[in-house]
């Protein structure tokens, strides 16, 4: 399975709904994606990950990244993410202290800190 | 004799294909099916690790994976074929866990992102995987991961 990639407009959020697996091929189409929003303006970003099926470090790095980016704008990155072996991934590298992981979209559109 | 051995080109789009057939092997070897999961990342990560230092070595040979069963416990072992070298004619590297010696390549940038992510998916597969071994050869590396299989 490939890697699918959608993005919309939520009030001032941008919305990145990614589905499949993101792994050591897919993931450079995640970062590209990332970068390109960044590069446009957009700094608070929700990444919707309840249709990705596998996840492993190298998509990690790329969120990561992501986060890293939008930071430097003073922006967010926002996961949703209701999946326990994905969730498991970000416990065992400790990245749940570092990502805020909602239940919703709606959940993370809304938040603000 | 490994129950099944998988050799592959060093590409990222095939590492799907290592994950796909090490789950299939460890489903029938008797592998928990709740562990599946993490035979599937463990085995990814390893592999990606493989074809991450194949690439920034410029090593074009494959990487090898081999599938076990065992009576009790089921094992797989990824290799990679990049030797430690001295870097800029220093002194030999002395062997230890993989990633922590510098290595060689063409583009150092590239070299240090590669490490980087070789180092987070030896994080993930220790935090993984309750038996894992790293091997460091003269030819190369190996990650050695077991999981106990359930009576049939």
């Amino acid at each position: 399975m490939d890697l699918s990639l959608s993005t919309r407009t939520v009030g001032d959020r941008t919305v990145v709904e990614v589905g499949g697996e993101i792994d050591v091929y897919t993931a450079p189409k995640l970062r590209e994606q990332l970068v390109e929003l960044v590069n446009d303006g957009n700094y608070h970003l929700v990444v919707d990950m309840e249709g990705v099926d596998f996840l492993d470090s190298t998509g990690l790095g790329v969120l990561v990244g992501g986060l890293k980016r939008v930071r430097a704008h003073e922006g967010s990155l926002r996961l949703v993410c209701n999946q326990e072996r994905i969730l498991k991934i970000f416990r065992i590298t400790g990245l749940t202290k570092v990502f805020p992981i909602h239940t919703s979209v709606e959940e993370a559109v809304a938040a603000t800190d | 004799m490994p129950t099944v051995e998988l050799l592959f080109s060093a590409l990222p789009e095939h590492v799907r294909t290592a994950r796909l057939v090490a789950a299939a092997v460890a489903r029938r070897a008797g592998v928990d099916e709740a562990v599946l999961d993490e035979v599937r990342l463990a085995v990814g990560e390893a592999c990606s690790r493989a074809v991450g230092l194949h690439r920034s070595s410029g090593v074009d040979k494959p990487v090898r994976v081999l599938l076990t069963e065992d009576e009790k416990k089921f094992s797989i072992e990824v290799g990679d074929e990049v030797p430690i070298t001295p870097v800029n004619g220093s002194a030999p590297a002395v062997p230890s866990a993989r990633g922590d010696e510098p290595r060689p390549g063409p583009a150092p940038a590239e070299d240090s992102e590669a490490d980087d992510e070789g180092q987070m998916g030896l994080a993930v597969i220790s935090g993984l995987v309750d038996d894992v071994e790293v091997i460091e050869g003269e030819n190369g590396g190996l990650i050695r991961m077991t999981w106990p299989t359930m009576a049939p």
